[in-house]
């Protein structure tokens, strides 16, 4: 919501898009490899990420300009990993700010700091906030420039049939009304996904007692980039309020709501106007602010059972509704679209097995149901369900007082990328390893020359080896092999010996790893990531 | 702990007990499981003694 007198996307520092449904009527109709239902940030990085791939795909959006009523603005470090890959980074670099540290509060008193993992070693800081409004317009900006995205604007997909071989997309916009067919759909059009309705599928899961008011306001604030969480504060006795700063000079003030507090009223702009000013005044700023937005919200924990449905790919909040205090939502989309989208163009290139699309749901809904089990517990902390959870909740703070360990049950552990430990295209872990980087985790970074581990892999499949002979003994067309020198830090972060070689998918997890590598083993475990042989 | 000890704790815990205000008895008594538990420095015994203490409270 807005305040009065301001139309619905008229905001204080953003200038939103007018799009046009298609005007080239003649090729409406012509058969694509994908079509994706929804061009939110979930959406166009599946775009760019099949693009990246030489996959041509249409883009339908029912709207005429960017979200308006999501607002993300927590991006983690693995998205940024993935927006480099996707060549699209660097405008998110330019506008968004970084950040390492959080502190809490209770009744005024600092009783946390946190500071998630970082050092010279890391090619991105953990988090970086940037409102979604950006988010979009940085993707849009790259897929506009794409020739293989098809993106088609105030087009709403009304039905998604089976055709056998692929599916039968009815679009309407404005003009008229068409049918065109697609080997495959992503449904990337979130939380009230339509394709979710017509293929009758339902989310199952929780919804919990809080309720947040969410305001962002623009004011001359001068705190840094540290997000703040003020416990049992004077201006909302028993609630909960988190701050974060976003660029523009645009803050986010989350504030939890009372038992029995009347949502309506809430949300009523004089309401908002004066809960954010007694929010201001406990953080110590008097000067001038002007209210930007406002919605509210409450924390669900609701996911498919089944991330796909035969042709169909849930990607995002269609297929999974996280908290948002483990600043998961966006994120684990970006994540979604990035899997199904490497997945997705080796099938249409015949260089995977169908069964490659098999690990999509297990390794996306593993780490949703990872989320869960960490947000929860976060939830569980910002919003206490019962009068059991409420007394532990209010005895840690105050004990926290005086005494740091309790403090720490108020840190929110930003997570890490999940581990696809239930993967069907992992491979078990070589036991001879320590603990490290096991299959299905993420591939670790680390100084290399002038540069970072990262910016040596190739676009597919890359063999990171110490064993400068297995580069000649493998010769496969998706396969970039990068030869590290034992003994360097990247050697010794991987705990590689002389002979050792990790295999890295093109989302950088690690497919599979060894401590003494053969060119066959390395063969097998590439068949196996790759969903077998074609047929 | 020799009785003498658990009698010095007992009348303690029980003094205090009346001397915090009686709606913050409850917080009071969270507040002083987790400092025990977190000199005790065992969770498995702590979590023990939690269901423990649980019982026969219906006698």
């Amino acid at each position: 919501m807005r305040p009065a007198g301001r139309a619905e996307t008229e905001s204080l520092y953003f200038r939103y898009p007018h799009f046009d449904p298609p005007a080239d009527r003649a090729s409406l109709t012509v058969h694509r490899p994908v079509a994706i239902v929804g061009a939110g940030p979930v959406g166009m990085v599946a775009a760019l990420g099949l693009a990246r791939e030489g996959i041509r795909s249409v883009l339908f959006d029912a709207k005429a300009t960017f979200n308006d009523g999501s607002r993300a603005i927590c991006v983690a470090r693995q998205s940024y990993r993935i927006l480099d890959r996707l060549g699209v980074l660097a405008p998110f670099l330019g506008k968004s700010l970084g950040w390492t540290t959080g502190r809490s509060f209770y009744r005024g008193r600092q009783i946390l700091e946190f500071h998630m993992p970082d050092g010279p070693d890391e090619k991105y800081r953990p988090m970086y906030n940037l409102e979604q409004q950006y988010i979009e317009q940085f993707l849009w900006d790259a897929i506009a420039r794409e020739p293989l995205i098809d993106a088609r604007w105030q087009s709403a997909v009304t039905a998604v049939a089976d055709t056998g071989d692929g599916v039968r997309v009815s679009v309407r916009d404005p003009l008229g009304a068409y049918d065109l067919t697609a080997d495959w759909c992503l449904a990337a059009d979130g939380a009230r996904s339509a394709v979710r309705t017509m293929r009758g599928k339902r989310l199952k899961g929780e919804n919990y007692e809080g309720r947040y008011v969410i305001a962002d306001l623009k004011m001359a604030h001068d705190y840094p980039t540290i997000r703040r969480a003020l416990f049992d504060p004077d201006c909302r006795r028993g609630g909960t309020i988190l701050v974060h700063k976003q660029p523009d000079d645009i803050w986010r003030i989350d504030y939890q709501l009372r038992d029995g507090e009347d949502e309506a009223e809430a949300i009523r702009e004089e309401n908002v106007r004066a809960s954010v000013a007694a929010v201001l005044q406990e953080l110590g700023y008097d000067g001038a602010w002007d209210l930007e937005w406002w919605s509210i919200y409450s924390a669900n924990t609701l996911a498919l059972d089944d991330y796909r449905d035969g042709r169909v790919f849930f990607i995002g909040d269609s297929a999974h509704i996280v908290p948002i205090f483990g600043v998961r939502g966006l994120n684990n989309g970006i994540a979604d679209a990035d899997n199904i989208a490497w997945k997705l163009a080796r099938v249409l290139k015949g260089a995977a097995g169908a069964a490659l699309l098999d690990s999509y749901s297990p390794e996306r809904r593993g780490a949703t149901l990872d989320v869960f089990a960490n947000a929860s517990k976060s939830a569980r902390f910002m919003t206490p369900p019962t009068a059991g959870w409420q007394l532990m909740r209010d005895a840690a703070l105050n004990l926290s007082l005086r005494h740091a360990w309790a403090g720490e049950l108020a840190n929110p552990r930003q997570m890490t990328p999940y581990t696809y430990v239930d993967s069907p295209i992992v491979a078990p872990d070589d036991p001879t390893f320590g603990a490290g980087a096991a299959p299905g985790a993420v591939l670790p970074e680390a100084r290399v020359g002038d540069g970072f581990l990262s910016d040596r892999l190739g676009p597919g499949f890359t063999l990171i080896t110490t064993d400068a002979g297995l580069a000649g003994a493998l010769d496969r067309p998706d396969l970039t092999v990068v030869a590290l020198a034992p003994e360097t830090d990247a050697a010794r972060t991987l705990e590689m010996g002389p002979n050792s070689a990790y295999l890295v998918r093109p989302d950088t997890h690690i497919a599979a790893r060894w401590r003494v590598a053969t060119a066959a083993a390395v063969r097998d475990a590439l068949d196996l990531a790759a969903g077998g042989v074609p047929e | 702990m020799t009785p003498a000890d658990v009698e010095t704790v007992y009348e303690t815990l029980a003094l205090q007990l009346d001397a915090v205000d009686a709606e913050k008895r409850e917080l009071f008594l969270a507040k002083l499981a987790l400092l025990l538990a977190h000199d005790v420095g065992d969770a498995a015994q702590a979590c023990r003694r939690i269901h423990e203490a649980a019982e026969d409270l219906d006698v």
